[in-house]
């Protein structure tokens, strides 16, 4: 039996509380009105006043050299001005949202991920990992907490508390309304809040069902004289993977794509996939890392280590293939609807976009390759490190280009979300950890598992 | 000097690696072990030094993804820059993403090809090659290990007997 350290619950409740201090900062410090966003839009430009109204100046300009200047095209230059502002509001009103978004599907999906690896190695009768079955069973026992928040924070953009979502917004769908837009309206049979909704609580509800059932079956497992609730977990592991797959593919369109609802990409559902679940293998790796260091996991060696730095290797090289894809087939036909997607990215987010290919490819390719640092535990908590940050930033460009645009910045809004999200997990996952004996007794792979050697 | 060795022949690899770790404590020099097919564990029980062939592999790629590249940078940005379907050909990175398929394929193509031919070279193999099998039985069910003998071939063959061999064999080599 693992026992929670008193040391890593103050730890994981201090995260928890400077999170939520400063999330509160982040709502606080958002502008009201367009007033306030005039003024740090000034304050932005530093002692030059006229830098923030040039866009509107130089409209200006432009229609004084072709048309003599009437009270009429004063005013549609301040409504322009005033429009601009108002998208700047909005940006910068969606920014602790957006923050806190990221952070909240970032942890949630990377319990899901590992419940998929989970779920994969019972389907694949798997030898070496039902050792590490009470370790995956921990991290996904966030999964639960992480749906409740995230489902309420997607009620909340329904109920417009934010602008995260454009196709939410009033009058998007309403003809003659100025928010209307004959696109979106096009989409609405599929993107209208009743309907997300009810898929967003199917989801959640199947995923949480089934991680419920497979770990009691198999506490349930220990005490058995048969092998019948090993069975059942076969089973129901089995029916998961299909279910999974079909609601990984809309969950990405509903939550991630719709952000942007004037684009869509074919392999988008894979490319999610693969970043949450290299990021769910990354963090088994770590916690049981942690876990061996505390001597707790006696029957895990550097095998299993081994073998799970294999699937980080592999799966951020497999992430990749997806990333460049989808990359490399839009810019290459360069249709424009298409290619606004990168265009912004590149623009606008030009670090943070290939920083995450640095930091998910090419540091873990160059890392990872050798057999001897796969089983040293200091290069694999440094290599993790670099992984989970990097598929952090990479959903960080998925969703934050559609709701803030080019103001964002990973500032105390984004770090503080983060932080209140690992304290959580942390406090979560290894509460959970320390309920159930961290060895599966009656696994009929259990012994082979012991003994696993590479 | 005669230059004479023992044929000691298993017919179970388990049999076999008992007979390696026994020799090996015995301090006999293993000259060569000849098994039909690959018996795990047995380069670790003989204590031969590690493989680099994936090092070679790996310095291979390397080569291979700078061929790529290089070829690509001359023909398409260097040699002749032309306008193909408004593909920006200015600089090489503006149009990498064109390249990338290549130069992964070359990667691929050096590592892989040079390896194989490493792999030949250090083992020595090509066609036409005179096989070296001391025992044809080899290649099908027996095992066959090779120890030298230093002028004690009578506690030699008495060693091997009894470490299970099914045959043990006194041959003079040339």
């Amino acid at each position: 039996m693992y026992t929670f350290s008193s040391k890593l619950k103050t730890f994981s409740l201090i995260l928890m509380a400077l999170g939520i201090l400063g999330i509160g900062y982040g709502f606080i410090s958002a502008p009201k009105n367009i007033q306030e966003v005039e003024a740090i839009l000034a304050s932005d430009s530093h002692n030059n006043h006229n830098e923030a109204t040039v866009p509107a100046e130089e409209h200006h300009a432009v229609s004084e050299t072709s048309h003599a200047e009437t009270g009429e095209h004063k005013a549609e230059v301040n409504s322009e001005h005033e429009e601009h502002l108002n998208h700047v509001l909005h940006q910068l009103q969606n920014k602790p949202w957006s923050a806190l978004y990221v952070a909240c599907i970032f942890f949630m999906l990377i319990s899901l991920g590992v419940l998929a690896f989970y779920a994969i190695q019972q389907v694949a009768l798997a030898g070496w990992s039902p050792v590490l079955f009470r370790v995956m069973q921990g991290i996904t026992a966030y999964l639960p907490v992480g749906s409740v928040i995230f489902f309420i924070v997607l009620i909340l953009c329904g109920l417009h508390f934010n602008h995260i979502f454009v196709w939410l917004g009033e009058g998007v769908t309403k003809v003659g309304d100025p928010n209307y837009d004959a696109i979106i309206a096009n989409k609405s049979g599929y993107l209208n809040f009743p309907f997300w909704i009810l898929r967003a609580a199917i989801f959640l509800g199947g995923w949480n069902l089934y991680r419920y059932y497979s770990r009691k079956n198999c506490l349930a497992q220990d005490e058995s004289i048969d092998d019948s609730f090993y069975k059942k977990n076969f089973n129901i592991s089995a029916g998961f993977l299909v279910f999974f797959i079909v609601t990984e593919s809309i969950m990405s369109w509903d939550w991630i794509m719709s952000i942007d609802p004037h684009w869509f990409s074919t392999l988008f559902g894979w490319y999610v996939f693969a970043s949450f679940l290299v990021s769910g293998i990354t963090t088994i790796c770590l916690v049981t890392l942690y876990l061996k260091s505390k001597g707790v996991l006696e029957h895990v060696n550097t095998s299993h280590i081994h073998d799970l730095a294999k699937f980080m290797f592999g799966f951020s090289v497999f992430w990749t293939y997806l990333w460049f894809s989808q990359f490399m087939l839009i810019w290459y036909a360069d249709i424009p609807e298409e290619v606004t997607y990168f265009v912004t990215r590149i623009q606008v987010y030009n670090l943070p976009f290939f920083g995450a290919v640095v930091m998910n490819f090419v540091f873990p390719i160059l890392i990872l390759v050798n057999t001897d640092f796969k089983r040293i535990s200091w290069i694999l908590v440094m290599a993790g490190t670099v992984i989970l940050l990097g598929h952090y930033i990479d959903f960080f460009n998925m969703i934050m280009p559609g709701t803030v645009g080019d103001q964002w910045f990973i500032g105390v809004s984004e770090i503080a979300s983060i932080l209140f999200f690992l304290g959580l997990f942390i406090y979560v996952v290894f509460t959970a950890l320390s309920k159930a004996p961290l060895l599966p007794k009656r696994n009929p792979y259990i012994e082979e598992s012991k003994h696993f050697q590479y | 000097m005669s230059n004479k060795v023992i044929y000691a022949i298993y017919n179970d690899d388990d049999i076999l690696m008992d007979a390696v770790k026994k020799t090996r404590a015995a301090h006999h020099h293993i000259e060569e072990v000849f098994t039909p097919f690959p018996v795990h564990g047995l380069d670790k029980a003989m204590g031969l030094a590690p493989t680099r062939l994936a090092i070679c592999s790996f310095i291979y790629g390397l080569c291979g993804l700078s061929f790529g590249t290089w070829m690509m940078n001359y023909i398409m940005i260097q040699d002749w820059p032309q306008d193909i379907g408004g593909k920006p050909s200015f600089s090489y990175i503006e149009n990498m993403p064109a390249f990338v398929p290549i130069m992964f394929e070359e990667t691929v193509f050096f590592a892989a090809h040079l390896m194989v031919i490493t792999f030949y070279m250090r083992s020595r193999l090509w066609p036409f090659k005179e096989a070296e099998n001391p025992d044809v039985r080899t290649t099908d069910d027996h095992f066959l290990m090779e120890v030298a003998v230093n002028n004690n071939e009578k506690e030699l063959v008495s060693f091997f007997e009894s470490t299970g061999a099914v045959e043990v064999k006194v041959i003079e080599k040339h």
